[in-house]
């Protein structure tokens, strides 16, 4: 079926087989490589795009019924060719190895800021815990917020 | 630090240079295996056992043949070459040659025009089987002698004794690597009888040996190539889904991609080998160790993989990174139908480092001194023999250094406040500060580095000048680690020029890196970088009579007396270089010799609360120094120190990877649970710079002392806490209870 | 598959009724882990998220809607404190606590809340019209319910005599994204203690045996305390399986009972 929406500010239109996810209908249908398939039960955040407002994994989405949605993948967040803020964040801080939870954290922190410009680490932590990173250990990736979070936007 | 070297290069050795991948990689443009594709591509999918351990009664391919969409349906009959692979020894089935020896044993593989037909064509193969009983038990292995290898190690008198016995058994269940990037993999036929694979791996060479083995192909006729994946620690070191991509390829005559889902990792790649121990330290009355003696079981399960290096690994760091004159070891790694182990970063020394540093803690009490001036009193350093192969250690071990390093971090405060992520349980809301005991524990750890035992360890790289800037050439993986960017310092340092391009080469175009794998990487393709630089280095000074080399051309005494443009009028100038570290020998049949080509040693303190009533643990803080040689990049030290804490953390409190009857229960990341950054402790690294070693600059290996000593550190202050013996990893809640 | 994006509860009642083996969609966090790795095909899929009415939260009705992420500030405590559990916050912005009910998990994190609050499921169907059905009679067993094929859960319907004084606790192996080992919320009222607990039974359970005693105690002291936990770790039904075992649920359901009975009585 087809289904109708914006996807990092374009109208995109995607031809859905069945109740597949929206992770799967980004990465197959729209070449949208970035969003990550590491678990496919939202357990890792990896699939981490915006919909609508809302940091959500898409793996748990089914694209049929993101009829309508405004959809920003990690793809469409930098901001032309510089990178955002919390693009750069991470690679100063050595905060990205292998990268394959990166995109999800980006998602993920891009929300966090926009909706709390000042997160204190708790804050940082909580608001990340959907998001696994098996290579770091975390820690590069709470500096990263931090200083973020002292830049304030 | 080094001669040679031009100190105005930026992003040398010794900066925290930033990764050249990492722009991709945070922009989602970065190509993972799992992120490729090609034209005309079918999709790959396979069956596999449900059994532990089973006899197919009845194998049908035709149901799944005639569906539409589906292209090939292969199994063990349809292997041209060898029907076995395998890392040391060739054991393991292509496919089910009739008997399936693990659960999810591959037993056909389908291509089919997309996944979701290839994975119903998979299902719709008939396979009807006889169960047989599977062997689980590591005793009853023993008995039947279903053993890959077993040694001893006997070095000093037997007969030696103590007035001080400690005495322990101890156990560490299977832990998952659980990389987030899956499986993957896209082979494709290059219309001549060939084709280049695209796969997940750690080593692409010896991908290689075994695929043409079993295709029964030449060797150009096959290229591996390096690709972008996500996260190894150790579960890419082992061919996965190489094999049958290829041959599906190679029978449809197109590309053909396979992508494992998360359950279908789990059982597709090898896991830590689960242990048990049994160990027994005499000392002095001042805890001089006198006498160590240890028993180690391994679980290597169905298949052979690495088994017999990780083995060796557990047996020679039995002791620890400490003397001791009278050691005698007996190690097995066992056969069973429980899911095939393999390598796992630590690769043997991370058991045995539970087992040891359990020991003595134990000891430390016993003797009724404090833990860490047991170690202090016992440390492993240069000019000492190791306390299991004899071996004199002749480069730098800063054991000293290390423990005195960790004990100058400050501990943390208490909690203030009502925050229940300061607690046990977090936003659970299980405790409250009253019901929370604080504990302090410590572990060191020592490793070896790069191949031991007389393996030919080796790595090549090429190392280019061209009017554009330097390029690397190598066939070294990176998995996240950050070689990539310790190769761009090494030849930036050496050739004076910030413009160094990593040049990731396949398998028909340079040979061996060797594995990333046993902290070898930044020593040994860092190492062949190093001296390829210095050579193509020397090679352009001497044909342009100069003395200095920089970004911008040749120098003699201060002047520019050839420009790069010249250097390269012929050509680019390249130098090839194999690079090897010292030998090694194989140990004779008391396990003595020359066996490692060096040693690294860290070590971790943990700071736990713990709610006592409930088991459930806070790991506070989990600081660690480590002997690193000489920090090229420290940032990313960092970041390798961090992560390796957490997966230490996790074996410590909550990753148990549940086998029964050889069937695993939790192949989900629901419910195999990894420390989330809820979970994570705080950590202070202190990194220990004495040089002294054969890598590049004095470069130490330092990927897998992370692992090593962190779970104990972690055991250690949980039993500080509760005055348990705790002796089973990972420790759960009703451990510590005592339910 | 057939796809009906329901606009409002009515055209979401008509489809079902028209259709009663189609599939509810809600936040999709169940749902889709069977659709990507069990491969389920569901069809007709009804979807509700943009039922606007059905995420209005009133002081009676919690609407089946209501995500996680807005009950993370619902004025019932121990709701709010189980909201903030669930999943990941990635979870919570979808999930709802319709969802939950119609899983109807015995590890649910917001079915122990239900419990204590001896709410009721608000259910509707275009030939029954609404009817509203006890908690207890509404989870039927592990994963079952008394949902009609025809019906739509629409809200959780909230007594007016709940109990301001409430607290809730969840014990897992990790801090985040995780399946409750044992779950707890402990009540207290004008009328005495109310205790529930989650996966410790098919369904959220009330510690009726212990309610009783503790609710006969003139005083409640350390000892009343201890033996409280002890009635609890008796009452409860748990399993042993591969998250944990029986003895420690056991154990564990008495001390968190205990725990937060003890936060109740010093508030």
């Amino acid at each position: 079926m087809r289904v109708d929406l914006s996807v990092n500010g374009e109208a995109r239109s995607l031809e859905v087989d069945g109740p597949e996810s929206l992770l799967s209908a980004l990465r197959r249908h729209l070449d949208l490589l970035g969003t990550k398939d590491a678990c496919e039960q939202g357990e890792c955040g990896s699939c981490t795009i915006m919909m609508d407002g809302d940091a959500v994994c898409s793996c748990l989405v089914m694209a049929a019924d993101a009829e309508g949605a405004a959809v920003v993948t990690v793809e469409g967040v930098a901001r032309g060719d510089a990178l955002h803020p919390v693009q750069e964040a991470l690679l100063a801080e050595g905060a990205v190895q292998c990268g394959f939870c990166t995109p999800g954290f980006v998602v993920a922190g891009v929300h966090l800021l926009e909706t709390n410009p000042h997160p204190s680490a708790t804050e940082i932590r909580e608001a990340l815990a959907g998001n696994i990173c098996r290579c770091t250990g975390y820690g590069a990736i709470l500096r990263a917020f931090e200083k973020l979070a002292e830049a304030g936007p | 630090m080094t001669t040679g070297t031009t100190p105005r290069v930026r992003g040398g050795i010794g900066t925290s240079a930033r990764r050249p991948d990492g722009g991709p990689k945070v922009s989602g443009n970065f190509a993972y295996a799992s992120d490729l594709s090609a034209e005309g591509m079918l999709w790959g999918a396979t069956r596999r056992s449900p059994h532990a351990h089973a006899r197919i009664t009845r194998l049908d391919i035709a149901p799944a043949l005639a569906m539409t969409g589906v292209l090939a349906v292969l199994t063990q009959e349809d292997v041209p070459g060898n029907p076995l692979f395998g890392q040391e020894e060739q054991d393991q089935p292509v496919l089910c040659d009739g008997v399936a020896r693990y659960w999810g044993e591959p037993v056909a593989v389908v291509a089919a025009t997309d996944e979701e037909t290839a994975r119903r064509a998979a299902g719709a193969i008939i396979v009807e089987w006889e169960p047989l009983e599977p062997l689980v038990a590591t005793d009853e292995a023993i008995e039947r002698e279903s053993v890959y290898r077993d040694m001893q190690i006997r070095r000093g008198d037997e007969s030696a004794k103590g007035p001080i016995v400690v005495e322990g058994f101890y156990e560490t269940a299977t832990q998952d690597q659980a990389p987030l990037g899956p499986e993957a993999g896209l082979a494709i036929p290059d219309g001549e009888g060939g084709l280049d694979l695209y796969a997940v791996s750690q080593w692409i060479h010896v991908d290689h040996r075994q695929i043409i083995d079993c295709l029964d192909m030449a060797p150009e006729a096959v290229r591996c190539h390096p690709v972008g994946i996500g996260g190894a620690f150790g579960s890419r070191e082992d061919i996965s889904l190489h094999i049958h991509v290829a041959m599906l390829a190679l029978a449809t005559g197109r590309p053909v991609k396979m992508v494992y889902d998360r359950s279908e990792s789990f059982v597709g790649h090898v896991k830590r080998h689960p242990s048990k121990m049994w160990y027994r330290h005499e000392a002095d009355a001042f805890g001089n160790l006198v006498k160590v003696e240890a028993r180690l079981i391994l679980d290597g399960g169905a298949y052979a993989h690495t088994s017999r290096a990780v083995l060796a690994n557990a047996a020679f760091f039995a002791v620890g990174p400490y003397r001791c004159d009278n050691v005698f070891v007996h190690g097995s790694v066992v056969r069973t139908n429980n899911p095939p182990a393999g390598a796992m970063r630590g690769f043997g020394a991370v058991q045995v480092c539970f087992g040891y540093e359990m020991q003595m803690d134990r000891l430390a009490d016993a003797v009724g001194i404090d833990p860490l001036d047991l170690r202090r009193r016992n440390a492993l350093r240069s000019g000492d023999r190791m306390s299991t192969s004899g071996q004199l250690i002749e480069g730098s071990l800063p054991t000293m250094s290390v423990i005195d390093a960790l004990a100058g971090i400050p501990l943390p405060e208490h909690p203030v406040g009502d925050d229940p992520t300061l607690l046990p349980g977090g936003t659970g809301r299980t405790s409250s500060p009253s019901s929370v005991v604080r504990g302090v524990g410590y572990a060191v750890g020592l490793k070896n580095i790069a191949f031991s035992e007389a393996f030919d360890d080796f790595s090549e790289a090429r190392v280019v000048m061209t009017p554009a800037g330097v390029e690397v050439h190598t066939a070294a993986i990176e998995v996240g680690q950050g070689l990539i960017t310790v190769c761009q310092q090494i030849a930036r340092t050496i050739l004076g020029t910030e413009q160094v391009a990593v040049v990731w080469a396949d398998t028909s175009q340079i040979g061996s890196a060797g594995s990333t794998s046993a902290s070898r990487q930044t020593q040994m393709t860092g190492g062949a970088v190093h001296a390829a630089s210095v050579g193509l280095r020397d090679r352009i000074l001497a044909d342009h009579g100069g003395d200095e080399l920089r970004d911008d051309g040749v120098y003699l005494e201060g002047r520019r007396v050839s420009t790069i443009e010249d250097v390269c009028a012929d050509g680019p100038v390249e130098f090839f270089v194999r690079f090897r570290h010292p030998e090694t020998s194989k140990p004779d049949e008391n396990g003595q010799g020359d066996v490692h080509a060096g040693f690294v040693v860290a070590a971790h303190r943990a700071v736990v609360d713990v709610d006592t009533e409930l088991g459930l643990v806070r790991v506070v803080r989990v600081d660690t120094a480590q002997d690193v040689g000489t920090a090229l990049n420290p940032q990313a030290i960092v970041g390798q120190l961090e992560g390796g804490i957490m997966q230490g953390a996790g074996f410590a409190v909550m990753e148990h990877l549940v086998i029964d009857g050889g069937v695993i229960r939790n192949p989900t990341f629901t419910d195999y649970v990894i420390p989330t950054f809820m979970d994570a402790p705080e950590v202070a690294t202190r990194l220990i710079e004495e040089g002294g070693h054969w890598g590049p600059f004095g470069a130490k290996g330092i990927g897998e002392s992370p692992t090593i000593s962190s779970t104990p550190a972690i055991v250690s202050a949980i039993r500080a806490a509760t005055g348990r013996d705790l002796t089973r990893v990972p420790v759960l809640p009703q451990d510590i209870v005592g339910i | 598959m057939e796809f009906i994006a329901a606009h409002d509860l009515d055209e979401a009642l008509a489809a079902k009724a028209d259709r009663p083996d189609a599939t509810l969609l809600s936040g999709g966090t169940d749902l889709m882990v069977d659709v990507n790795l069990a491969h389920l095909r569901p069809s007709p899929v009804i979807s509700l998220r943009r039922v606007l009415e059905l995420r209005a939260v009133t002081p009676e009705r919690i609407g089946a809607g209501a995500t996680w992420a807005h009950l993370e500030s619902s004025p019932h405590a121990a709701l709010a404190q189980a909201a903030r559990t669930v999943g990941s916050p990635q979870i919570r912005a979808v999930g709802t606590i319709g969802g939950n009910v119609a899983t109807a998990s015995p590890a649910g994190d917001g079915l122990p809340w239900i419990a204590a609050a001896d709410a009721t499921i608000a259910v509707r169907s275009v030939e029954r019209g609404e009817r509203s059905i006890p908690w207890h009679d509404f989870f039927s067993g592990v994963k079952r319910t008394s949902l009609a094929s025809d019906e739509v859960i629409v809200g959780v319907d909230v007594p007016d005599d709940v109990p301001k004084v409430q607290e809730f606790s969840k014990v897992g192996i990790r801090n985040a994204m995780v399946i409750s080992t044992v779950s707890c919320v402990v009540m207290r009222g004008p009328d005495g203690f109310r205790i529930a607990l989650g996966s410790v039974a098919a369904t959220p359970m009330r510690a009726a045996r212990a309610e009783a005693f503790l609710n006969a105690q003139p005083r409640i002291s350390d000892t009343e305390l201890a033996e409280l936990a002890e009635i609890v770790a008796a009452e409860v039904r748990p399993i042993t399986d591969h998250r944990s075992t029986e003895a420690y649920r056991r154990h564990a359901s008495g001390v968190i009972a205990r725990r937060l009975v003890e936060r109740c009585v010093s508030r």
